[in-house]
């Protein structure tokens, strides 16, 4: 599965309130409405500026924060290909891949605004067609590829009716 | 092989010895959600016809994050909660009964137990020697539905912390200080294991302090062992019966352990936009605060409330600063009214509300205007967490709060307790 699409980049410590405002509490129970709010609190234009398909690249402990789910669910409907960082927060790690949005640790320094990315699961690489370099990626645990493939954590259950993981 | 409390609790919850790094399915003693939380929990099950409870005794639907609800969608959300837990059995916390970690640990969970909660704060009940963490509405749904969930067996860091701290300091100062110096992801996917002789003399409302925190360093558990200071307390709220020791074995393995000599940590306060951006109070003298509001899961407990009230006793908020001050439970709210501290607190000029998160999650009752600062007792500065991203957050322990509500500035609480 190849995904191909331009980078969005932003700094370390993005929040899951810079993703999905606490403000806009009364939207989460209307996704598509909370999704074009997506990142909000970070950069006020990136959901008008994004395209479907494009690549959210950040630094350090991307997701840190509140439990809210709605945030992965906000950048999986607002067409985020894949997000990029350096490294995640745990709890917004385990939602986003419950969820089926692709999360890639990788180093992103070397990564600029609006470089072209193509993003290669099976050789696990990132190409950087702007700049062209390549990039590795972090594996990620067996267990979250298992729920990623079955399309997230309530369809694996639905389709097993129990965790089939370990 | 020596086993650390998190490889202890979970091990027995799937039956086999673990060791951090495995990937187990382990059984859940309780679950819970929040109003934020948990309408989409509910939808997520309910797509896959899992709409069940397996211990609805043991299963809590929180109504806290926006209660009494200021919108109608809100209004609506809550409905999710009252009608699934109509369905199921599931127990209902409605408006006015208090915070979710509050809650959990005065009527809830007990030593050895896992409880896995949709709201990143669940790492609270860790300090009763729990093993409690916080997850995703779906994660949740699941673990609600099948009474299970997949985890990894956390590495642990050790955090031991010897000596007594000055007067004016307090555990929140000790959490803040550890951030600090750990950083907001010094502790990613870790447990924390708090031992020493300062948190063994510590009481449970400290230790539930220090706990809830432990998730912004990036941690998954603030554990705590289970010792004579919580057996008194699970006494106190009628579960003597559950009590049990859990510890860490004398040669389990920590990945790092980390020293901290409390006598030597000053009122410390994180400055905007996070928790690690730690300094002492005393170094901000000059920032000016607009709001300051006590209460939380952190620190709105009877104990901090009533030094509040010690501190702001005969005295009356500084004419520019507005005080908000939100007990954590219901019972917390009684027992204040009881001791006389709502009074207290009321004629220094302080505007009391109902119990439940308040305006920590910026959805209500306390939203910061164009570039305001607040100084608050809660456990988050991020940049729009007060309703605002052009609000500035500091965080404090609620001695520090109580007295900048006086002076009108960020103050160091120890020149108002040592005159005291």
């Amino acid at each position: 599965m190849i995904k191909q699409g331009k980078a969005w980049k932003f700094g370390d410590d993005i929040s899951t309130d810079h993703i999905a405002p606490g403000r806009l509490f009364h939207l989460r129970t209307n996704l598509p409405e909370l999704a074009k709010h997506v990142l909000e609190d970070a950069d006020p234009e990136f959901a008008a500026k994004m395209s479907q398909g494009d690549f959210v690249v950040a630094g350090n402990n991307f997701g840190l924060g509140s439990s809210r789910e709605h945030a992965p669910q906000v950048l999986k409907i607002a067409g985020v290909n894949a997000v990029l960082a350096k490294s995640f927060a745990r709890i917004f790690f385990r939602n986003a891949i419950n969820i089926g949005l692709l999360l890639v640790e990788c180093d992103t320094d070397k990564i600029n605004e609006g470089d072209e990315l193509e993003l290669e699961l099976s050789t696990g690489m990132i190409k950087n067609k702007t700049q062209g370099t390549e990039i590795k990626i972090t594996p990620l645990p067996d267990v979250m590829i298992k729920i990623l493939n079955d399309g997230g954590l309530a369809k694996h259950i639905e389709k097993y009716g129990d965790f089939q993981l370990v | 092989m020596g086993k650390t409390i998190a490889e202890k609790i979970i091990g027995e919850h799937c039956a086999k010895e673990v060791k951090a790094g495995e990937f187990v399915v382990a059984n859940v003693d309780v679950t819970a959600v929040q109003d934020g939380t948990g309408p989409l929990t509910i939808q997520e099950i309910q797509k896959i016809n899992l709409e069940q409870a397996k211990n609805p005794e043991r299963t809590i639907l929180f109504i806290d994050h926006a209660a009494p609800s200021p919108r109608k969608e809100l209004s609506n959300a809550h409905k999710i909660l009252r009608d699934f837990a109509k369905k199921t059995g599931a127990i209902l916390s409605e408006v006015g009964e208090g915070v979710c970690h509050q809650r959990l640990v005065e009527d809830y969970v007990n030593p050895g137990e896992i409880l896995v909660g949709a709201d990143s704060h669940t790492c609270t009940s860790g300090a009763l020697g729990a093993f409690a963490t916080g997850m995703g509405s779906t994660d949740v749904g699941i673990a609600i539905a099948l009474g299970k969930t997949w985890l990894k067996v956390p590495e642990t860091y050790k955090i031991v912390v010897n000596g007594k701290f000055q007067q004016g300091v307090y555990a929140k100062d000790l959490i803040l200080h550890l951030i600090g110096l750990i950083g907001a992801d010094g502790a990613t996917y870790k447990a924390l294991e708090f031992t020493g002789a300062t948190i063994k003399n510590m009481p449970m409302a400290d230790r539930f302090t220090l706990s809830n925190m432990a998730v912004e360093a990036g941690g998954k558990a603030g554990l705590i062992a289970s010792d004579e200071i919580t057996r008194e307390y699970l006494i106190s709220r009628g579960r003597g019966d559950k009590f049990r020791v859990i510890d860490s074995d004398p040669d389990a393995v920590f990945e790092r352990i980390i020293e901290i000599d409390a006598s030597q940590i000053e009122p410390t306060v994180s400055c905007p936009h996070t928790v690690d951006n730690t300094k002492p109070a005393r170094e901000l003298s000059d920032i000016k605060v607009d709001q300051v509001f006590i209460g939380t899961c952190t620190n709105g407990r009877i104990e901090d409330l009533r030094i509040a009230a010690e501190i702001l006793k005969g005295k009356k908020v500084h004419p520019d600063v507005r005080l908000l001050v939100v007990p954590a439970s219901k019972e917390i709210f009684i027992k204040a009214s009881r001791e006389g501290i709502l009074e207290t607190l009321m004629e220094a000029g302080a505007a009391i509300n109902t119990p439940g998160c308040g305006p920590c999650v910026g959805v209500h009752a306390g939203i910061l205007g164009d570039d305001e600062v607040c100084l608050a007792t809660q456990n988050r500065n991020f940049q729009g967490r007060m309703g605002n991203p052009k609000g500035n957050i500091y965080l404090s322990s609620p001695a520090t709060a109580a007295f900048s509500a006086i002076t009108g500035k960020i103050s160091d609480p120890r020149a108002v307790l040592i005159i005291q």
